[in-house]
Protein backbone atom coordinates (compact mmCIF):
# COMPACT_ATOMS: atom_id res chain seq x y z
CA UNK A 1 0.00 0.00 0.00
CA UNK A 2 1.59 3.15 -0.95
CA UNK A 3 -1.58 5.05 -1.68
CA UNK A 4 -3.99 6.52 0.67
CA UNK A 5 -7.44 5.60 -1.58
CA UNK A 6 -6.28 1.98 0.10
CA UNK A 7 -7.42 3.25 3.27
CA UNK A 8 -10.59 3.34 5.00
CA UNK A 9 -12.60 6.26 4.21
CA UNK A 10 -12.45 8.15 7.64
CA UNK A 11 -8.84 7.18 7.61
CA UNK A 12 -8.02 8.71 4.32
CA UNK A 13 -10.09 11.54 5.29
CA UNK A 14 -7.65 12.17 8.76
CA UNK A 15 -4.78 12.00 7.06
CA UNK A 16 -5.79 14.50 4.19
CA UNK A 17 -7.25 17.15 7.11
CA UNK A 18 -4.39 15.86 9.23
CA UNK A 19 -1.58 18.74 9.61
CA UNK A 20 1.84 17.34 9.06
CA UNK A 21 5.07 18.50 10.49
CA UNK A 22 7.21 19.48 7.55
CA UNK A 23 11.12 18.86 8.17
CA UNK A 24 12.18 22.45 7.05
CA UNK A 25 15.36 22.29 6.69
CA UNK A 26 15.69 18.91 5.76
CA UNK A 27 19.45 18.07 7.98
CA UNK A 28 21.49 15.52 5.84
CA UNK A 29 24.74 13.50 7.61
CA UNK A 30 26.13 11.44 4.45
CA UNK A 31 28.13 8.06 5.34
CA UNK A 32 31.21 8.86 5.71
CA UNK A 33 33.06 5.71 5.80
CA UNK A 34 32.00 2.28 4.70
CA UNK A 35 29.05 -0.13 5.51
CA UNK A 36 31.23 -2.52 6.49
CA UNK A 37 32.83 -0.12 9.06
CA UNK A 38 29.85 1.39 10.53
CA UNK A 39 27.88 0.77 13.58
CA UNK A 40 24.26 0.60 12.63
CA UNK A 41 20.81 0.94 15.62
CA UNK A 42 17.75 -0.15 15.07
CA UNK A 43 14.55 2.35 15.00
CA UNK A 44 10.78 0.99 14.98
CA UNK A 45 7.89 2.50 16.03
CA UNK A 46 6.22 -0.78 16.20
CA UNK A 47 5.91 -0.61 20.08
CA UNK A 48 7.63 -2.96 21.19
CA UNK A 49 9.35 -3.63 24.67
CA UNK A 50 11.26 -6.31 26.52
CA UNK A 51 9.59 -8.20 29.57
CA UNK A 52 11.27 -6.30 32.28
CA UNK A 53 10.27 -2.86 31.12
CA UNK A 54 7.03 -0.71 30.93
CA UNK A 55 4.87 -1.13 28.34
CA UNK A 56 3.93 1.48 26.40
CA UNK A 57 0.55 3.54 27.33
CA UNK A 58 -2.50 4.01 25.47
CA UNK A 59 -3.89 6.64 27.62
CA UNK A 60 -1.49 8.91 27.03
CA UNK A 61 -3.35 11.94 25.15
CA UNK A 62 -1.81 12.68 21.50
CA UNK A 63 0.51 9.49 22.53
CA UNK A 64 3.17 8.03 24.54
CA UNK A 65 6.21 9.97 23.07
CA UNK A 66 8.49 7.55 24.96
CA UNK A 67 11.24 5.29 23.50
CA UNK A 68 12.82 1.74 25.49
CA UNK A 69 16.45 0.43 24.49
CA UNK A 70 16.60 -2.83 23.22
CA UNK A 71 19.59 -4.23 23.70
CA UNK A 72 21.40 -5.61 20.26
CA UNK A 73 21.51 -8.97 21.74
CA UNK A 74 18.31 -8.99 22.54
CA UNK A 75 16.03 -12.01 21.75
CA UNK A 76 13.35 -10.91 19.56
CA UNK A 77 10.97 -13.83 20.28
CA UNK A 78 10.91 -12.15 23.60
CA UNK A 79 9.47 -8.83 22.64
CA UNK A 80 6.08 -7.94 23.90
CA UNK A 81 3.61 -5.83 22.03
CA UNK A 82 1.63 -2.69 23.26
CA UNK A 83 0.28 -1.40 19.72
CA UNK A 84 -3.06 -1.10 19.65
CA UNK A 85 -3.96 0.83 16.50
CA UNK A 86 -6.84 -0.09 14.14
CA UNK A 87 -5.11 1.34 11.31
CA UNK A 88 -3.59 -2.01 10.39
CA UNK A 89 -3.34 -5.51 10.88
CA UNK A 90 -0.82 -6.61 14.20
CA UNK A 91 -0.87 -10.37 13.16
CA UNK A 92 2.51 -10.20 10.67
CA UNK A 93 4.48 -8.25 13.21
CA UNK A 94 3.24 -10.52 16.59
CA UNK A 95 4.15 -14.20 14.49
CA UNK A 96 7.49 -12.37 13.30
CA UNK A 97 8.81 -9.37 14.83
CA UNK A 98 11.59 -9.12 12.76
CA UNK A 99 8.56 -7.90 10.27
CA UNK A 100 8.97 -4.45 12.09
CA UNK A 101 11.97 -5.03 14.53
CA UNK A 102 14.48 -6.52 12.09
CA UNK A 103 17.34 -7.43 14.48
CA UNK A 104 17.94 -11.10 13.25
CA UNK A 105 18.40 -9.45 9.80
CA UNK A 106 21.02 -6.95 11.25
CA UNK A 107 22.78 -9.56 13.05
CA UNK A 108 22.89 -11.60 9.90
CA UNK A 109 24.26 -8.90 8.49
CA UNK A 110 27.22 -8.18 10.37
CA UNK A 111 27.93 -11.73 10.68
CA UNK A 112 28.43 -11.67 6.99
CA UNK A 113 30.32 -8.36 7.12
CA UNK A 114 27.62 -5.84 5.21
CA UNK A 115 27.95 -3.94 8.20
CA UNK A 116 30.13 -3.31 10.70
CA UNK A 117 28.42 -4.00 14.13
CA UNK A 118 24.94 -3.40 15.70
CA UNK A 119 24.26 -1.09 18.23
CA UNK A 120 23.45 -1.63 22.53
CA UNK A 121 21.07 1.48 21.80
CA UNK A 122 18.70 -0.44 19.86
CA UNK A 123 15.29 1.91 20.30
CA UNK A 124 11.95 0.87 20.12
CA UNK A 125 8.58 3.82 20.13
CA UNK A 126 5.11 3.78 19.95
CA UNK A 127 4.04 5.32 17.06
CA UNK A 128 0.51 6.50 17.13
CA UNK A 129 1.72 9.89 18.17
CA UNK A 130 -0.95 12.84 16.84
CA UNK A 131 1.08 15.36 18.92
CA UNK A 132 4.43 14.90 18.21
CA UNK A 133 5.42 18.17 20.06
CA UNK A 134 7.22 16.32 22.95
CA UNK A 135 8.87 13.29 20.46
CA UNK A 136 10.39 16.42 18.39
CA UNK A 137 11.14 18.49 22.14
CA UNK A 138 12.44 15.80 24.44
CA UNK A 139 12.40 12.20 23.04
CA UNK A 140 14.44 12.62 19.81
CA UNK A 141 17.14 14.41 20.97
CA UNK A 142 17.32 12.32 24.48
CA UNK A 143 16.80 8.94 21.61
CA UNK A 144 20.16 10.66 19.56
CA UNK A 145 22.06 11.55 22.39
CA UNK A 146 22.08 7.91 23.48
CA UNK A 147 22.97 6.60 19.78
CA UNK A 148 25.78 9.69 19.66
CA UNK A 149 26.87 8.40 22.90
CA UNK A 150 26.94 4.39 21.57
CA UNK A 151 28.87 5.69 18.72
CA UNK A 152 26.50 4.98 16.02
CA UNK A 153 27.27 5.84 12.68
CA UNK A 154 24.14 4.83 10.49
CA UNK A 155 20.09 4.54 11.70
CA UNK A 156 17.86 2.03 9.85
CA UNK A 157 13.99 3.24 10.78
CA UNK A 158 10.95 1.24 10.76
CA UNK A 159 7.00 2.46 10.91
CA UNK A 160 4.39 -0.06 11.09
CA UNK B 1 1.02 8.88 12.18
CA UNK B 2 3.83 5.88 12.49
CA UNK B 3 5.20 7.27 9.40
CA UNK B 4 5.74 10.82 10.63
CA UNK B 5 7.15 9.46 14.05
CA UNK B 6 10.01 7.62 12.62
CA UNK B 7 11.04 11.07 10.33
CA UNK B 8 10.55 13.30 12.94
CA UNK B 9 13.14 11.01 14.73
CA UNK B 10 15.16 10.54 11.49
CA UNK B 11 15.94 14.08 11.54
CA UNK B 12 17.44 14.80 14.70
CA UNK B 13 19.50 11.90 14.40
CA UNK B 14 20.45 13.16 10.94
CA UNK B 15 21.30 16.60 12.81
CA UNK B 16 23.35 14.84 15.37
CA UNK B 17 25.81 13.19 12.65
CA UNK B 18 24.16 10.50 12.27
CA UNK B 19 22.87 9.25 8.54
CA UNK B 20 19.36 7.50 7.98
CA UNK B 21 16.68 5.89 5.85
CA UNK B 22 12.98 5.55 6.80
CA UNK B 23 10.74 3.01 5.73
CA UNK B 24 7.34 4.56 4.66
CA UNK B 25 4.43 3.03 3.91
CA UNK B 26 2.41 5.93 2.54
CA UNK B 27 4.19 7.93 -0.11
CA UNK B 28 1.81 10.99 0.71
CA UNK B 29 3.27 11.05 4.36
CA UNK B 30 6.88 11.27 3.44
CA UNK B 31 5.79 13.64 0.75
CA UNK B 32 4.61 16.17 3.30
CA UNK B 33 7.10 15.43 6.29
CA UNK B 34 10.29 15.04 4.00
CA UNK B 35 12.43 13.15 6.28
CA UNK B 36 15.89 13.11 4.48
CA UNK B 37 15.64 9.85 3.20
CA UNK B 38 12.73 7.87 2.56
CA UNK B 39 12.37 4.48 1.03
CA UNK B 40 8.81 3.84 -0.23
CA UNK B 41 7.06 -0.03 0.14
CA UNK B 42 4.16 -1.10 -1.47
CA UNK B 43 3.60 -3.23 1.53
CA UNK B 44 -0.01 -2.73 3.78
CA UNK B 45 0.62 -1.57 7.32
CA UNK B 46 2.16 -3.35 9.84
CA UNK B 47 4.03 -5.32 6.92
CA UNK B 48 6.97 -2.89 6.36
CA UNK B 49 9.16 -5.31 4.92
CA UNK B 50 7.35 -7.49 3.15
CA UNK B 51 6.40 -10.79 5.33
CA UNK B 52 6.46 -12.60 8.39
CA UNK B 53 8.86 -15.69 8.52
CA UNK B 54 10.58 -14.53 5.48
CA UNK B 55 14.31 -13.18 6.01
CA UNK B 56 14.91 -13.03 2.07
CA UNK B 57 12.33 -10.01 1.82
CA UNK B 58 12.91 -8.49 4.81
CA UNK B 59 17.12 -8.28 3.64
CA UNK B 60 16.13 -7.07 0.17
CA UNK B 61 14.03 -4.27 1.53
CA UNK B 62 16.67 -3.66 4.10
CA UNK B 63 19.84 -3.87 1.38
CA UNK B 64 17.42 -1.59 -0.60
CA UNK B 65 17.89 0.97 2.72
CA UNK B 66 21.62 -0.08 2.81
CA UNK B 67 21.93 1.29 -0.77
CA UNK B 68 20.70 4.24 -0.31
CA UNK B 69 23.08 5.24 2.85
CA UNK B 70 25.97 4.20 0.32
CA UNK B 71 24.58 6.65 -3.17
CA UNK B 72 26.53 9.43 -2.81
CA UNK B 73 23.84 11.19 -5.67
CA UNK B 74 20.94 11.60 -4.01
CA UNK B 75 20.20 14.87 -2.15
CA UNK B 76 17.53 16.11 0.80
CA UNK B 77 14.77 15.05 0.72
CA UNK B 78 15.94 12.08 -1.00
CA UNK B 79 12.75 9.29 -1.82
CA UNK B 80 13.02 5.71 -3.28
CA UNK B 81 10.20 3.63 -3.98
CA UNK B 82 10.90 0.05 -3.99
CA UNK B 83 10.24 -2.10 -6.84
CA UNK B 84 9.97 -5.96 -5.19
CA UNK B 85 9.68 -7.54 -8.46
Amino acid sequence: MATLSELPLRWQLFLRTYRWRTIDPVPWTPLRKPLSECRAALVSSAGFSLPDQQPFDESIRGGDFSFRMIPGDSDVRRLANSQRSELFDHRGMLEDPNLAFPLDRLRELVARGRLGSLATANLSFMGSITAPGRLVQKTAPAAAALLVKDQVDLALLVPV
Amino acid sequence: MCNQAVSLVAAELERQGIATVVVQLLKYVAEQVRPPRALVVPFPHGYPLGSPGDPGRQHEVIDAMLRMLEDSSLTPPALVEYDPE
